[in-house]
């Protein structure tokens, strides 16, 4: 029997049926919908997490005190004072994969504008900071590698600190006081938002580190380094030089351990994106049962197909219908069965996605593979459960099943 | 000579049934020569049935040797078997068989859907073709459903005669019918007959094998009668003389 009337005569059973078939089918049509619905809101938090995570700088490193067990006690990593300048110099100069780097030192405080004062944190790094971490600035300019030289008393703003402090006033020129210090305001930065953990990042001062060691925190040690690969790829290898130069710089060698930590943003989202996609497997596994239920629900059908058409499989064989012919007969039919409900699934699956996008508002992502994954599993679920209906259909024997009742 | 379409030498055909053993044919010889029709009779328990399915290459015998067209069946395979009923045998059964919710033409067209050798387009014209030659014509596109039972065993008539077979094999094919009815199939089969056609036809109605030109009877798994018949009815005649009305 050739394959064009093996389709023809499995769509006019199951057209006949279309009631029967219909329902059968649901059970697909709720698992491939599920499946492709749970992976696309899966994928879609793992992109936002990544795109908030991306938007603090994709490629930036961070670079940090930390484990210091010089002494036989373990310090506080804001206490430890393992970070000096000339390791950021030794960064800048010898670190080929990076292309800027930026000490940190922070400190927070009230911060005074004539009757309005704000509570908020001042920063001090060096002008490349602003390309490390993706800000903008929209009026005035960043400070110059000279006022970080003169230890000029001079600030870039935030939009948060603008909005607290200046509501009605351009703020460039204007004087602010944290803690005292007065520093003379030369820029304000673009609006970023919240980062990844609900930080207002916004809420900053930028000014040269030598003024905020020296005026404000009186220390001359850095409490972190901020830095940024040449490109993400190159991220992990910036990750591993920038870790030698400091062994280099600490005087650290062999098995001796590290008295800083170095990590890139590539690692915070890979944190971030295992347990996310942890949660993503429970669900998809969930969603995968519905999808093995809906097989067994086409197998019981099929079952009670080969038995009501006894006699109509008898007849196929007396008139030339061979075991293989019977066989292919209801394996195509199972299977047109599971793909038209996958079809319906993945239309469905898409349909639930936009409304979760659009009414529930969580970021979805329907993936080319999630889509070939749920199908490729339905048209092997048709052939899986189809078979042994349509084996025990092929093993009739024709004189029993002409005079079956 | 004509062409011995069916020959059968000391068949014999055994059934376990539990522990004893039936013996439903006990050694039948015959041969059917090409443009016979041929009825077997028998009551029920006579063995009948169990000559069909073998003749129709649906069972094989215990021993013994039965040669369709020339072809021993002894050895074939189930997968050959099937060969042999798509192109030398056609089927007519009691109930009709017929597929339900499908129209005539693809009810008709069913055995040549197993021959590989057949395109789409000859499947359908050959169909057609069968289901003029047994007046349904006008009706190819009526289902099952929506036909009478005289028509529906003519579209099963169709049906058999589509892969131009060697033999028709007919189980009680009127025996679903009223007489007229009846009779209008079995002029039917006299044309058939009588255009080629080599025909066994089962039945245990005496009045039907009076249409036929020869009749074996069958009583406990033995022939006890093989004879032809010297006064052939002409069904159409009889249809003619049956009552007005009835």
């Amino acid at each position: 029997m050739r394959i064009l009337n093996l389709l023809k005569t499995a769509w006019k059973a199951i057209l006949l049926n279309k009631v029967r078939t219909l329902l059968t089918m649901l059970g697909i049509i709720i698992g491939v919908a599920s499946v492709i619905a749970m992976l696309a809101i899966g994928e879609g938090s793992k992109q936002s997490i990544r795109t908030q995570i991306s938007s603090m700088g994709s490629n930036m490193i961070n670079i940090r005190p930390g484990a210091d067990m010089r002494g036989g006690v373990r310090l506080d990593a804001g206490e430890m004072q393992s970070l000096k300048l000339a390791d950021y110099e030794a960064i800048k100069n010898d670190a080929s994969l990076i292309s800027g780097v930026s000490p940190q030192v922070s400190g927070s405080g009230q911060v005074i504008y004539g009757a309005n004062n704000w509570p908020t944190s001042i920063y001090g790094v060096s002008p490349e900071f602003v390309d490390i971490k993706k800000f903008s600035i929209v009026n005035g300019s960043m400070f110059t590698n000279d006022e970080v030289k003169s230890y000029a008393k001079v600030a870039v703003i935030g939009q948060t600190i603008v909005e607290n402090l200046f509501p009605n006033e351009d703020p460039v020129g204007k004087m602010i006081r944290f803690d005292n210090t007065p520093f003379k305001i030369i820029g304000v930065l673009g609006e970023k938002g919240e980062n990844t953990f609900g930080q207002d990042q916004d809420d900053v001062i930028l000014a040269p580190y030598t003024a905020v060691q020296k005026r404000i925190l009186a220390i001359n040690y850095l409490q972190s380094i901020v830095a940024s690969a040449i490109s993400e790829e190159k991220a992990d290898d910036a990750v591993e030089q920038v870790s030698n130069i400091l062994r280099k710089q600490h005087g650290i060698s062999g098995d001796q351990s590290d008295d800083f930590n170095v990590f890139s943003m590539e690692e915070l989202i890979s944190m971030f994106s295992s347990t996310n996609e942890m949660l993503t497997v429970l669900l998809v596994a969930i969603a995968s049962i519905s999808l093995f239920i809906g097989g067994i629900g086409i197998m019981n059908i099929m079952y009670v197909s080969v038995k009501e058409r006894t006699r109509e499989i008898g007849l196929r064989m007396a008139v030339g219908g061979m075991g293989r012919d019977i066989l292919l007969q209801f394996l195509i039919e199972a299977i047109l069965i599971s793909i038209t409900g996958g079809l319906l699934g993945v239309l469905l699956g898409l349909a639930s996605t936009v409304f979760i996008e659009n009414i529930l508002n969580w970021p979805t992502s329907v993936t080319s593979y999630s889509i070939i994954i749920s199908f490729a599993v339905c048209a092997v679920t048709g052939i899986f459960f189809g078979w042994y209906p349509a084996r025990k259909a092929a093993a009739l024997d024709p004189i029993n099943a002409l005079r079956y009742e | 000579m004509k062409k011995e379409i069916i020959k059968i030498q000391d068949l014999k055909r055994n059934f376990k049934m539990g522990d004893e053993i039936v013996h439903a044919l006990k050694g039948i010889s015959f041969t059917i020569h090409e443009g016979e029709f041929v009825t077997i009779m028998g009551s029920s328990g006579s063995g009948k049935s169990t000559m069909l399915n073998i003749l129709g290459c649906l069972d094989q015998p215990s021993s013994g040797t039965y040669e369709i067209d020339e072809i021993d069946v002894k050895e074939l395979s189930r997968n050959d078997l099937a060969r042999i009923r798509n192109k030398k045998i056609g089927f007519i059964f009691q109930s009709y068989n017929l597929l339900p919710r499908t129209t005539s033409i693809e009810n008709a067209e069913l055995p040549l859907i197993y021959n590989n050798t057949v395109s789409t387009e000859e499947r359908h014209k050959r169909a057609v073709e069968a289901l003029k030659l047994v007046g349904l014509g006008e009706r190819l596109d009526h289902t099952p459903a929506q036909l009478s039972g005289g028509q529906q065993q003519r579209v099963a008539i169709a049906r058999s005669l589509v892969n131009d077979p060697v033999v028709i094999l007919a189980d009680e094919a009127t025996g679903n019918l009223d007489t007229r009815t009846s009779y209008e199939i079995m002029s039917l089969f006299q044309k058939l007959n009588r255009n080629g056609k080599t025909i066994v036809f089962v039945t245990h109605e005496p009045d039907i094998a009076a249409f036929s030109s020869r009749t074996i009877v069958l009583k406990d798994g033995n022939i006890i009668k093989d004879e032809s018949n010297q006064n052939v009815q002409d069904a159409a005649k009889a249809l003619a003389e049956l009552p007005k009305g009835d």
